[in-house]
């Protein structure tokens, strides 16, 4: 009875305090502000050059081969990204691609310093056959660090699931206390072998050139099993992401879903993470559905705005970063800011 | 032979007793309040009883045609679903998937049960909406016809006035109410609204780790008012 009559008043005093124009002032200056900085956004961007001259230019680019890779990469890695991201931003989970490219610049650091190990550096008393096998094991991880870094993100993908699930601790700080560790360990390692250098530097950022042909067959393949998996299970999957103790309840296997998503999220993030850079890679997997849920609120106009916007920004990030020879990860995210401000300036508009 | 027979139930955390050995069943058309204070181990007891929690011994059986996955649940509302974007025909939907079996997509008669559901409820109207944008009330409306997509015979709902104001709870006893006395779904409520829980119901389980009271509504409140004239004396 008690309970009743409080929220009685507390109706009461919403309905006479936070009047209409009051709320109507805070509307207008939340389209004003966000109409403002994609104003200024756009701005800055045409201030570049005219863009007919820049899409010819991107033409002549189109002519080289890494290019060519680099875009067919980018557009399946963006594509599994975004569709990823919807679950994994509405289940709070938004941080793991970033944790997961902190593991993955570890693994990659440490797989690249493999390449000092010799078979005489290592300690006398092996015989001389396993000094000779564990250098040659070292040599192959260091020439192909992909294979390595997958295994060990898609390992930790794992284990961060396992954490957030089974002990007391907050799956947020889960997240924050492997990646920095991972961090840790590839910065500590790289100073002890071959310090910072371009290649370390291209790791951070990310590179246009870093893809090969058989990066091209990875996120193909990657791409294909996201999206079949992915349309398959839809109705699963949103019974998971919507409400995950009815899912349970109902006699989905949940913790099968979760492990699915996250394993997929480490394959994603490890393909993309070369071209955007460990810094920037997250971004790719929260931007698009953040944009998405300003202006949607269905599930299924949700999720398949998100996979253009983030095709479409990868594109438009890619030219940019061609024609005006800006790092490509930076640039992809500079569009994703711009589509969600001005998703949220005509989300706030349309409220 | 009853819904759900839980017999000598124990449930442990750690080593810490929640539940100790409780004892009840649940028939067909039965309208049972679980109460109690916080961490007498209700919402525990009602996990269990959806498979959600192993006890650490006893049994739970279920009968008379109701299968585990099979139950209606209503949980409470997490933080993250006030502001999910779906439509309310996505979120009603969503209770068919323990009818899908190895299929991977709804088909019409999921939708169609979907369609029945939200009739029912009176939200028909509001399906194309967004979940995010109705008032607390038509939220609960819209996880009821989930729960209800899912079961044909029991519901279970965790604390489902919490948060409601004071007409939309009304409201939402009286669905409750035709719910279980015209369509003969049986319904177990945990709650701490104690009278507006009680109003409708026919049996109540008093918990505090163990079972402290069972047995009819009259039975309780006589029982209450004992207690009270004891205090007083």
């Amino acid at each position: 009875m008690r309970r009743g009559r409080w929220s009685a008043v507390a109706d009461w005093l919403q309905r006479h305090l936070a009047s209409r124009p009051a709320a109507g002032r805070r509307r207008g200056a939340a389209i004003a502000l966000w109409a403002a900085l994609a104003v200024l956004m756009l701005l800055a961007l045409l201030r570049l050059r005219n863009i007919g001259g820049a899409l010819s230019e991107f033409g002549t680019y189109l002519g080289y081969k890494f290019i060519r890779r680099a875009l067919v990469v980018g557009v399946l890695v963006s594509l599994c990204a975004s569709l990823l991201g919807v679950t994994l931003v509405l289940k709070r989970y938004s941080m793991i691609g970033d944790g997961l490219s902190h593991v993955g610049f570890g693994a990659l650091t440490v797989a690249m310093s493999l390449g000092f190990v010799t078979a005489e550096g290592l300690p006398a008393f092996l015989p001389e056959g396993i000094r000779g096998g564990i250098a040659g094991l070292c040599g192959a991880i260091s020439a192909d660090p992909l294979p390595f870094t997958l295994v060990v993100v898609v390992l930790c993908a794992f284990l961060l699931l396992r954490i957030s699930e089974r002990s007391r601790m907050r799956g947020d700080s889960a997240i924050a206390l492997i990646s920095t560790s991972a961090l840790a360990v590839g910065v500590i390692v790289t100073s002890m072998t071959s310090g910072m250098n371009v290649d370390v530097y291209n790791y951070m950022f990310g590179s246009i050139l870093a893809m090969s042909a058989s990066d091209v067959w990875l996120s193909a393949v990657l791409s294909a099993v996201v999206l079949v998996l992915f349309v398959l299970f839809y109705p699963r999957i949103f019974a998971v992401t919507f409400d995950e103790p009815f899912a349970r309840a109902t006699g989905v296997s949940a913790g099968r879903y979760n492990l699915l998503i996250a394993l997929l999220t480490a394959l994603t993030v490890v393909v993309g993470m070369r071209m955007m850079g460990t810094l920037l890679i997250s971004s790719l997997i929260i931007f698009p559905a953040l944009s998405s849920m300003r202006l949607f609120s269905r599930f299924l106009t949700v999720t398949v705005s998100s996979a253009v916007i983030s095709v479409a920004c990868f594109v438009a990030g890619m030219v940019l970063s061609c024609v005006y020879s800006l790092p490509t990860g930076a640039c992809i995210v500079a569009v994703n800011l711009l589509v969600f401000v001005v998703f949220s300036a005509i989300g706030a508009a349309r409220a | 032979m009853a819904l759900i027979a839980m017999k000598d139930v124990t449930i442990a955390f750690e080593g810490v007793v929640a539940v100790d050995r409780v004892s009840f069943e649940i028939d067909p058309g039965d309208y049972l309040v679980i109460v109690g204070e916080n961490g007498s181990g209700k919402s525990t007891l009602m996990r269990a009883m959806l498979g959600l929690v192993r006890p650490r011994s006893g049994k739970i059986s279920y009968g008379d045609g109701l299968v585990k996955n099979r139950i209606g649940y209503l949980p409470q509302q997490t933080a993250a679903q006030r502001d999910f974007p779906a439509s309310v025909e996505e979120v009603v939907l969503s209770g068919c998937v323990n009818r899908m079996g190895r299929r991977f997509f709804y088909n019409r008669a999921d939708r169609r049960k979907a369609e029945a559901n939200m009739a029912l409820l009176d939200i028909s109207a509001l399906r194309r909406k967004s979940y995010r944008n109705l008032s607390g009330g038509q939220q609960q409306r819209a996880l009821l016809a989930r729960a209800l997509c899912a079961t044909d015979a029991l519901l279970l709902l965790d604390e489902p006035v919490t948060g409601l104001d004071p007409v939309a709870a009304k409201e939402f006893y009286d669905v409750i109410r035709d719910l279980n006395q015209r369509h003969g779904v049986a319904v177990v409520m945990v709650s701490h609204d104690l009278s507006g829980a009680m109003r409708d119901a026919g049996k109540v389980l008093q918990m505090d780790r163990g079972m402290d009271f069972f047995g009819s509504v009259p039975d309780f409140e006589a029982r209450l008012a004992e207690r009270a004239v004891e205090r007083r004396g």
